[in-house]
């Protein structure tokens, strides 16, 4: 049975509409009220407060840490300076991604890591020789994402340390009343947003803190269901949705390199040995199969489709994570891929999706054709390919300009 | 003056920036003309105290049409629209009425009030999203004309006559009425509570200078239900930083394609040759001289300022004379230093992130209206009121907070005559406060800020003659291929190569963006530019 963050007590009076999920082991809100919209529009527009606790953390020291976390990732994390973060996915010795997450350097011998699956093990096995240990700190150390633009605003109301000039993928330590937090400029908004970490004994003083302050920004406390579109809109993939953990699946068509789930851009190939290191080498010569494509799915075709059978055109108001048919065109004889999560775009206007294509089509611009069920009949409609990230606005990575 | 320009649009207002984006997306040279200093017209924002951006006219946006925002890459250009969770009613009794995006939510409500129209309010929805669907049709073409013999116009009524059909007999029986109709008695077709009706007749009263018993008011309720289609889950919202951020957003396409505007160029007259436009003069005295020139100005002002009787046939200007637009509300803007909280539902919670209607029983709006008929402002009147800084922190500083209240009725003709507004404005701004008062205990305290903006104030600031907020009255006798006269509709005035794309052509008021698209579209399908 899932057990209950230390937010509960908050999370589970606000949760008006009892919509919960499980998330890693945990109840995890899936939206506060019975539509999730507001939520997702106060992570556009002001605030949301999201309860992150279910992550996997790791705390990693030592003296050899920062060249185990090499050895272990697909990034050379001994590269990353004191103060910053990195987000890299970490493979097995075929170069088949495990899982993905965070990974923020404290100190020179201190590292902090979040994954989406257990890791512990994973990372154990490969500790022999390094002067390091790896803590499993996830139960103690609770998580909260405060993401929107006033974000920034509200922290700066009680935190003892200069955010103006934290920069994105930045972290810290702060003082709180009389407790420690850490503060990453990171989040699954792909917005200006923090994620907060913080003892579990004191979680319930800061949601406090953070709900007050934050009602004069407007903030308020977001679920899943309206993470989940912000993440899309932001082409932010999701395990054991958009790809699977390598270790988990049966069969190898379920596995992925993080070339063809859009990670290749943290692989730091050219340096000492590391998981998948020659798998990765070799399929970087020899190119990959599968790409992750963002797809823009017609609208007017869609609504063309509808208005046939008389109805104004529909899209679900939550984000979708269905396995849907890719076609070269729209015969449906030659199925190329599947999109794997999409939503609507309130922000963008647009029908958006995430898609495993096969490579060879993943070019920009490019026209497929997606699935789509109108009045229980199928069809397809066009699908242009785009880059993953389809929102990326400008406060995401700025700083105020200092007067 | 060297430069010669495709076309000259006279105004920037949302609809004259939309008719330069398709323009200068076609590849023309085009100019826009904005008087005022600030762009958008009646979807306009501005910083009138210092950290409150106001929605100084309209404050909410459901109509406008999403294909515009596709073909012009609006979102890109920061067109941003935040729904609106609620409909709030609060009552003198110190009850209230919450109609919620959430329908099981809105049911229980509404049950308190009436079982029956409870369970009949999905029906009503669903209707009126068939009539929207027929309504849609209507919108997004330029209206055929009837009486015309013209095959092309013919084919164009058989795709109405189409749609209509499609609606079946009995909602086609439904349409007729809806045409006719009073908003009330329309509404009496399915519900039984007053609680109800009234913020839902409502719709049908606005901008007009009618009641919510007058006929023909049926109409513009269905006006109001439009937005409900095209697949946004809530039919209004506010736009991020104010209205003015829809014009904005137009404007930056406009550019991007190419558009050169202007503000602070007011013009003075269209120059006018052989029966033709060729320029126009700026009040500073510049001419500059263009292939077309498209009015966004009100028909009567387009006509008897810009061209001026001397150039009009007798026929048009009494015809334009006719055209009514008897603008009848008001708005009053106000800075609060807290969240205005109501006695009857307190806190800030989510009822109030949507719109509160002042509107407690159908009497009370009639004698709104009372007051209105005999030339006096209503002092006790219906009130839109929205408080857009729950939900958009950008447009008042941290825990402080704008309430923008539309009023009615405020005839522009006061008994005194319109010029004698100035003398009630307060006194206007006044009963405003003091109606919300009575629902907000403590509200006068906690104002910092206040404008007050009679039909007079509308008509002297953003040029809509005698205030009317939609460039023209929404009633049937000057709708559709009869918008604004008959015979120069289609977006053609009675002078070669002026055209029309304010809101005072069809499809009508509103932010929609249609009057401007329809009339590039229709020039450059003409070939006329
Ligand atoms: C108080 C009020 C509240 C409203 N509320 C809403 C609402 O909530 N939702 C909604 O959808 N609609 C609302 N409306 C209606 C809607 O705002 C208008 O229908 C719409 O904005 C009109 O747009 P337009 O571009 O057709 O014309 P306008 O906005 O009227 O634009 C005309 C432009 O021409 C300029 N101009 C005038 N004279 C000259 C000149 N001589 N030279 C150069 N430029 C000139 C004006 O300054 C203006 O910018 C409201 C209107 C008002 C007044």
């Amino acid at each position: 049975m899932p057990i209950k963050s230390p937010f509960f007590p908050r999370t589970s009076q606000l949760c008006t509409s009892m919509y919960w999920k499980e998330w890693a082991g945990y109840h995890a809100v899936s939206s506060y009220g019975t539509l999730h919209d507001v939520e997702y529009f106060a992570f556009r527009y002001s605030a949301g407060l999201l309860d992150i606790t279910p992550l996997f953390k790791y705390k990693i020291t030592g003296t050899d840490s920062a060249s185990f976390l090499s050895r272990v990732m697909v990034r050379d994390i001994s590269q990353l300076k004191i103060g910053r973060v990195t987000y890299c996915c970490w493979c097995n010795e075929d170069g088949k991604v495990v899982d993905d997450g965070t990974v923020m350097r404290r100190g020179e011998n201190e590292f902090f890591v979040t994954s989406a699956d257990p890791c512990f093990s994973w990372f154990s096995r490969f500790t022999r020789g390094y002067d390091v240990e790896v803590n499993d700190i996830s139960d103690q150390i609770a998580g909260l994402a405060v993401q929107g633009p006033t974000s920034r605003d509200i922290l700066k109301k009680f935190c003892d340390v200069d955010l103006d000039s934290l920069k994105f993928f930045s972290t810290t330590s702060a003082k709180v009343k009389d407790f420690e937090i850490y503060i990453s400029r990171t989040g699954y908004t792909g917005d200006l947003g923090y994620e907060l970490w913080i003892e579990n004994e004191n979680a319930l003083t800061l949601w406090d803190l953070i709900m007050d302050y934050g009602k004069s920004y407007d903030l308020r406390p977001a679920g899943l269901a309206a993470l989940d579109v912000t993440r899309v809109e932001a082409g932010l993939i999701l395990k054991d949705v958009d790809y699977y953990n390598a270790l988990h699946t049966l069969i190898e068509d379920r596995m992925s390199s993080p070339y063809e789930i859009s990670l290749g851009w943290t692989v730091n190939l050219e340096r000492d040995p590391f998981n998948g290191q020659a798998a990765l080498k070799a399929e970087k010569q020899a190119g990959s199969n599968w790409a992750i494509v963002g797809l823009d799915i017609d609208w007017v075709e869609i609504e063309e489709l509808y208005n046939r059978h008389g109805l104004p055109p529909e899209v679900g108001s939550t984000a979708w994570r269905d396995s849907i048919p890719i076609y070269v065109d729209s015969s449906m004889n030659k199925q190329i891929g599947y999109a794997t999560s999409g939503t609507w775009s309130p922000i963008l206007k647009k029908n958006i999706a995430l898609a495993t294509i096969e490579k060879k089509y993943d070019q920009i611009d490019s026209k497929l054709q997606i699935e789509v069920t109108v009045e229980h009949k199928r069809h397809t409609v066009t699908a242009t390919v785009s880059k993953p990230q389809f929102y990326n606005p400008e406060r995401k990575t700025s700083n105020p300009v200092k007067s | 003056m060297s430069k010669r320009y495709d076309s000259i649009i006279i105004g920037g207002g949302h609809n004259g920036l939309i008719c330069a984006a398709y323009l200068a997306k076609a590849g023309r040279k085009v100019l826009v003309l904005e008087k005022r200093h600030v762009l958008g017209g009646a979807a306009v924002s501005e910083e009138l105290y210092p950290g409150f951006t106001f929605s100084v006219a309209s404050y909410v946006v459901s109509l406008f049409r999403p294909h515009i925002i596709r073909e012009l890459n609006l979102a890109k250009h920061g067109y941003e629209i935040i729904p609106m969770d609620c409909s709030f009613l609060p009552l003198p009794n110190g009850d209230s009425l919450a109609r919620w995006a959430d329908p099981q939510r809105s049911r229980r409500e509404i049950a308190r009030f009436s079982q029956k129209d409870a369970e009949t309010y999905p029906e009503f929805s669903r209707v009126m999203t068939h009539m929207g669907k027929l309504a849609k049709a209507v919108i997004d073409h330029p209206a055929p004309d009837i009486t015309s013999m013209n095959p092309r116009e013919l084919a164009n009524i058989f795709r109405l006559g189409r749609t209509f059909k499609g609606l079946g007999p009995e909602l086609l029986h439904l349409n007729t009425k809806l045409v006719t109709m009073s908003a009330l008695d329309f509404l009496d077709l399915w519900f039984e509570s007053d609680v109800l009706k009234a913020p839902m007749a409502v719709s049908g009263i606005i901008g007009t200078f009618q009641g919510v018993r007058s006929p023909g008011t049926a109409y513009v309720l269905l006006h109001h239900y439009m937005g409900q289609l095209d697949g946004s889950f809530r039919s209004w919202g506010f736009s991020k930083g104010g209205t003015g951020g829809v014009s904005l957003a137009c404007a930056s396409s406009a550019r991007s394609y190419g558009a050169e505007i202007r503000t602070e160029a007011a013009v003075q007259q269209v120059l006018i040759k052989n029966g033709e436009a060729r320029g126009v003069v700026l009040e500073n005295g510049d001419e500059i001289l263009a292939n077309s020139i498209v009015s966004n100005l009100d028909p009567n002002r387009t006509y008897l300022k810009m061209v001026g009787e001397s150039e009009l046939d007798d026929e048009v200007v009494k015809e334009i004379k006719r055209y009514k637009l008897r603008g009848s509300s008001g708005k009053v803007n106000l800075a609060l230093d807290r969240v205005p909280e109501f006695s009857c539902r307190p806190g800030d919670g989510d009822h109030i992130r949507g719109d509160v209607a002042i509107a407690p029983s159908i009497d009370y709006l009639e004698k709104a209206f009372d007051q209105a008929k005999y030339g006096e402002f209503s002092t006790r009147p219906y009130i839109n009121a929205v408080i857009p800084s729950l939900t958009d922190p950008s447009v008042a500083p941290p825990g402080k907070h704008i309430l923008s209240c539309f009023v009615q009725y405020a005839p522009y003709h006061i008994k005194e005559g319109a010029e004698n507004w100035p003398k009630y404005r307060e006194a206007f701004g006044d009963a405003v406060v003091d109606t919300m008062a009575e629902y907000i205990p403590g509200l006068k305290d906690m104002i910092l800020y206040r404008q007050v903006l009679t039909p007079w104030d509308i008509e002297q600031t953003m040029g809509l003659t005698e205030g009317n907020i939609f460039q023209g009255e929404l009633s049937l006798e000057q709708l559709l291929f009869q918008r604004p006269l008959a015979g120069y509709a289609k977006y053609k005035t009675s002078i070669n190569k002026l055209w029309m794309c304010g809101s005072g052509t069809h499809p009508g008021g509103g932010i929609m963006g249609a009057g401007g698209e329809l009339c590039a579209k229709t020039m450059l399908n003409a070939r006329a530019i």
